[in-house]
């Protein structure tokens, strides 16, 4: 019997009947503005960091390499949990609004920033260090200054090369936004929570919220792989 | 100190890093007095909040239990996970098709989904199924979840361990008459086992850095969950989390340390094909050559 879900409508609500009431299209849209206000802000931070790592000045280098040091080596748990109970409780961090559910996913996505620039760092100075040698003296031998060097000849070169690697550090963050539960986000790791703890589809329940994780990271991961491959510089 | 990315600096030079140091300096001074001034008028400097650490009572009674089950979690983990990632690794690399789709599809799924997922499920699991004491189950849940991905990650990790070693390896096995399954067990397992170990190592630091999620949203009493009784105890919000960030970091460091000194070590023996896997090297071998994944990627370091 060519029977389909589409076009008997009760079948639909029996078998997809643990989905009612709860609104899993939302914490997953959550997951997502994380993921990518999380992602913006790490690149951002992590091509600084980057920057400071390999500068003239022994000051920033230090900085930088401090933190990769410390934050790589502390668990993001303990990095969000602190933004909540650390940052805005002690510190009064208030990330500019009185709304407690905006303030959560604002220190939500300052931790994640925090931790992910420091593998953002590392994976664009080891691109830095694939540029070969004679691109940046040939950069210094025409009068081009460190910021012009770095800006114009070497990191858009190593942007191309490691691709791959933040491609996996992208992914990486996607499915580290689920941490974000730890300090009350409505996203879909705490949704998840909630549901198997009141429904009885377990099973089922556990692979919606797999299949979704599923969809926001193959093609990500598919998608930079292939651009990856395709901006590779040539050598 | 010099780079290719800048010249030796002239006077110009010199005098422009002095200007920017003072710059960078001052900035830093800025949002250091800044904490200590929050932390100063919220009372968090004050030696009665710090005072626990010195004592062995707040070691003894939340910190090291809770470190102590941070690395039992940790090191359940590991050695669950290993040989099952051994299997799946070795798996993947099979000449069948039948054992090789199957085996590729499990590890990447298990790749693709957030580790806190599988805790939060096996701990729903271990409600409903089984009669595992709710004392225990924290535990159960977190190693089960940490199992499932690291050793979906391991597997890529003895994956390309045994993709590194030298072709001839594998060449000479047949060429003295060994069958496949004798090449795998008596050649290039036992040598890739060293090729990998600094990977496996620093797999350990992401292990110990997960469990701490257990400590949160399955109250499973490890180092961070230790932290939180401490702070309900003493009202030491700030310095319980400076002393508990400490411990990771140093717990971490030295894993980290041990990997790259393993790494170094195994690159300069003589014995060895030579042939070592970094850590960081396992996500960087050509997706072609080792048979492709479908690009979930892992971020196994992560």
């Amino acid at each position: 019997m060519p029977s389909s879900y589409a076009t008997h409508p009760e079948a639909r609500e029996i078998v997809f009947d643990f989905l009612q009431g709860y609104d899993v299209l939302g914490a997953f849209w959550m997951t997502v503005k994380l993921a990518v206000f999380s992602a913006l802000g790490s690149l951002v931070w992590g091509t600084l960091l980057a920057a400071m790592r390999v500068s003239p000045v022994p000051l920033m280098r230090g900085f930088g390499t401090a933190y990769v040091n410390i934050v790589r080596n502390i668990p993001l748990t303990v990095i969000i949990v602190f933004t909540s109970l650390g940052l805005a409780d002690i510190f009064g961090v208030t990330m500019g609004t009185s709304d407690f559910k905006i303030q959560g996913f604002r220190l939500a996505v300052l931790g994640l920033v925090a931790y992910h620039a420091a593998f953002v760092c590392e994976a664009l100075r080891s691109g830095i260090n694939t540029v070969p040698v004679g691109q940046a003296e040939a950069a210094r031998a025409i009068g081009l200054n460190f910021s012009q060097t770095l800006r114009l000849i070497v990191l858009p070169q190593a942007f191309r090369a490691v691709i791959g690697p933040l491609a996996n550090v992208l992914i990486a963050l996607t499915k580290n936004t689920t941490v974000a539960a730890a300090i009350g986000v409505a996203e879909a790791a705490s949704l998840m929570k909630s549901m198997i703890e009141n429904e009885a589809q377990t099973v089922a329940i556990g692979a919606v919220f797999a299949f979704g994780f599923v969809v926001l990271t193959l093609p990500v991961g598919l998608f930079l792989g292939w651009l990856g491959k395709r901006l590779a510089v040539k050598r | 100190m010099s780079s290719v990315l800048y010249d030796a600096p002239g006077p110009r030079a010199k005098r422009r890093n002095v200007v920017l140091s003072i710059v960078f300096v001052a900035l830093l001074v800025l949002l250091l007095w800044w904490v200590w001034r929050t932390m100063d008028d919220k009372g968090q400097l004050k030696w009665p909040l710090w005072e626990p650490f010195t004592t062995a009572e707040a070691w003894t009674t939340y910190l090291l239990p809770g470190l102590g089950n941070t690395l039992k979690a940790a090191a359940l983990a590991m050695a669950i996970a290993l040989p099952l990632g051994a299997v799946f690794g070795i798996a993947r690399l099979s000449d069948h098709r039948w054992v090789r789709v199957p085996a590729g599809v499990v590890v990447e799924f298990f790749r693709a989904i957030p580790v806190l997922l599988l805790m939060l499920f096996a701990n729903e699991f271990y409600v409903r199924s089984t009669d595992i004491g709710s004392d225990q189950r924290p535990l159960y849940a977190v190693v089960t979840g940490l199992v499932f991905y690291n050793a979906s990650v391991l597997a890529e990790v003895v994956r390309a361990g045994i993709l590194a070693l030298p072709k001839g390896q594998t060449e000479a096995a047949y060429a003295i008459g060994l069958r496949k399954s004798q090449t795998m067990t008596g050649i290039l397992l036992p040598q890739a086992v060293t090729v990998m170990l600094p990977a496996i190592v620093s797999q350990l630091v992401v292990i110990v850095k997960d469990t701490a999620l257990g400590g949160v949203m399955l109250a499973f009493p490890e180092l961070l969950n230790a932290r939180s009784t401490l702070a309900a105890n003493y009202a030491d919000v700030i310095p319980s989390f400076i002393v508990v960030a400490v411990v990771y970091i140093v717990v971490n460091f030295a894993l980290t340390s041990f990997a790259s000194w393993l790494e170094g070590r195994l690159r300069r023996s003589k014995r060895s094909t030579g042939a070592v896997l970094a850590p960081d090297e396992v996500e960087e071998l050509n997706p072609a050559q080792t048979a492709g994944t479908f690009g979930t990627g892992a971020g196994g370091t992560i």
